[in-house]
């Protein structure tokens, strides 16, 4: 073979929608981020189907009573599968060095890691938010035929809850794609991400009862719940606004610190 | 065109690369030769700015790398084989690079067909072999028309058509009036591929210049004479100051005259010789001769005779 095939290219440059199409092409180019998105489908829907089939509102006192909740319950599980997605998303690349391909592409580096946000946030964001769709209108029609309290869609806050499952699956994925960026090793990442979501909260319970109730809104998929919430049990719970605000600070906190270590760090 | 102007990088304590300052022209293929550790591919990251230099600068095409608006356009490296997750098909590999550089499918074909991977291009890389991805790494290299290729050990894993493939695609590539910088531990390779040279060791600079200066420069003028007289014939070269060392009971190599004197020497006192052969050293030798102080890590003895430079045909 010769090299005679070599054509001249001209007009060929870096752009920001550009990175954000190569980054599109990775992500679904991978069996795994279908896999793991479907798996947090199913188990939203499936959870959520669970959990109004057997919900017990007598027992649990009117005031507790939110059925959009109890339909969307299953995303606390997976948020598993959409933090692992989103570490993997930047880990990935570490691990099998096709981040050195990546960055001799576009070494300008911070337009990457916008555009796995970029592209993380949008592919994540249409899955989930069927997900959690489909598990209100399934969780809200059983708590219907159990002669339960139910919601609709148009009653209030129930859109807002559809939507802020949606984010608050997306956003995990998001800090682990972050997280992921930072640590660029798996095994790591996902320990760190587990940790700071899921198991950091059942630590709360060994700091004192006042340090305890003012911190615990505050954690990450707490005040993301907070924005899900329609009927909340009141109390030290933030409104569901302040939670999008916290949620979304966790973020953008994360993200920063990903891209000044992205910019100042060897690859 | 690419001009590494007092490059040094630290790690920790250990100064990886020492102020090295080289420049590699369009249009010959340059050979990066060092031994393990030398600092090659350390450079070959700072030069694609995956590496943040300690001090000192390269350019790449005039430029850093970073500051090019079309990266792929002016530099296209192969930094390891098999850069690439397993699950990924080469086709979407290369179809994701290319897109964030605006280039096109069709560019993306062309790049597979070239390297010889069209079989294949669809196909999870997890199954690659290691040849696979040396090839895959090259389309990689290749997808933005480079006017700069810098390949870092491209003949690793490649059958011995493979390797001649690639001697042939680097010296079409520097003929199109591309900059060519290819490192190798294969000497023998580096020999027949590359016109200009540039030996480093421990991070430093060792020699940069044409690969025919480097071996004239670096190796000793030998000439092994056999002669049934060799008794007769090495006194009378050690009286005219010739380095002697006897090979076999008949056999001796002279440094220091060259065959013309060797000969006429004989001659005159009527010694008969059966074999007069000034040695050429080998690319290897002269490697062996000039980085023998800088090897990182020696074997056991084995090793430790070749770094000497006591190879010997």
């Amino acid at each position: 073979m010769s090299t005679a095939t070599l054509t001249q290219m001209s007009g060929s440059r870096v752009t920001l929608p550009r990175v954000m199409h190569m980054e599109w092409i990775k992500f679904w180019s991978l069996r795994s981020t279908i896999y793991t998105l479907a798996v947090a489908l199913l188990v939203t829907v499936g959870i959520g189907t669970l959990s109004t089939a057997l919900v017990d509102f007598k027992a649990n006192g009117p005031a507790a009573n939110d059925p959009t909740w109890d339909s969307l319950y299953g995303i606390t599980i997976a948020a598993l599968a959409t933090a692992v997605l989103g570490v993997l998303m930047t880990t990935s690349e570490y691990g099998t060095g096709t981040i050195r391909a990546t960055l001799a592409a576009v070494p300008a580096r911070l337009p990457v890691l916008w555009a796995k946000v970029a592209v993380f946030a949008a592919g994540s964001f249409i899955f989930t938010f069927a997900a959690g769709l489909a598990a209100f209108l399934a969780g809200q029609a059983i708590l219907s035929a159990r002669d339960l309290d139910s919601a609709t869609l148009f009653d209030p806050g129930a859109f807002r809850a559809v939507v802020g499952a949606a984010v608050y699956l997306t956003g995990a994925g998001l800090i682990g794609v972050a997280i992921g960026s930072l640590l660029r090793h798996t095994a790591g990442a996902i320990t760190a991400v587990i940790g700071a979501l899921f198991l950091a909260p059942s630590l709360l319970p060994l700091l004192p009862g006042s340090i305890r109730d003012t911190v615990n809104p505050y954690m990450p998929l707490n005040a993301a719940q907070a924005f899900i919430t329609v009927n909340g049990p009141g109390g030290g719970d933030l409104s569901p606004w302040a939670g999008l605000a916290v949620y979304a600070g966790y973020l953008v906190v994360l993200v920063v610190w990903a891209a000044v270590m992205l910019k100042r760090r060897d690859a | 065109m690419i001009e590494v102007n007092s490059l040094s990088k630290r790690y920790g304590d250990k100064l990886a690369v020492d102020s090295l300052t080289f420049t590699v022209r369009p249009g010959v293929v340059t050979g990066f030769l060092g031994p393990n550790g030398a600092g090659k591919s350390t450079t070959m990251r700072m030069i694609m700015g995956l590496d943040r230099p300690t001090s000192g600068s390269v350019t790449v095409n005039g430029r850093p790398h970073a500051q090019h608006v079309a990266p792929l356009h002016e530099i296209g490296a192969l930094l390891e084989a098999k850069s690439i997750h397993p699950g990924r098909s080469a086709y979407h590999h290369l179809r994701a690079l290319a897109a964030s550089n605006g280039i096109g499918a069709e560019r993306v074909l062309e790049v597979i067909d070239l390297v010889g991977l069209s079989e294949v291009a669809r196909k999870r890389a997890g199954a690659f072999s290691l040849g696979m991805g040396q090839r895959l790494g090259i389309a990689t290299a290749l997808l933005g028309d480079p006017k700069v290729v810098i390949l870092d050990e491209p003949v690793n894993g490649l059958d011995p058509e493979g390797v001649l493939w690639i001697r042939n695609l680097l010296k079409g590539l520097a003929a199109q009036g591309r900059t060519v910088l290819v490192s190798s531990h294969l000497m023998s390779e580096m020999a027949v591929t590359a016109e200009d040279l540039i030996v480093i060791g421990r991070g430093r600079l060792l020699s940069a210049g044409r690969i025919g200066e480097f071996i004239a420069r670096s190796s000793s003028r030998r000439v092994r004479v056999r002669s049934p007289q060799v008794a007769r014939l090495r006194e009378l070269l050690l009286a005219d100051g010739a380095t002697v060392s006897g090979i076999e009971p008949d056999v001796i190599d002279v440094e220091g005259l060259d065959a013309p004197k060797i000969g006429e020497r004989a001659a005159d006192a009527g010694v008969v010789l059966h074999e007069l052969v000034p040695e050429e050293a080998s690319l290897e030798e002269a490697f062996m001769r000039i980085t023998k102080d800088s090897v990182e890590y020696h074997g056991g003895s084995g090793a430790s005779f070749a770094a000497k430079g006591g190879v010997r045909r």
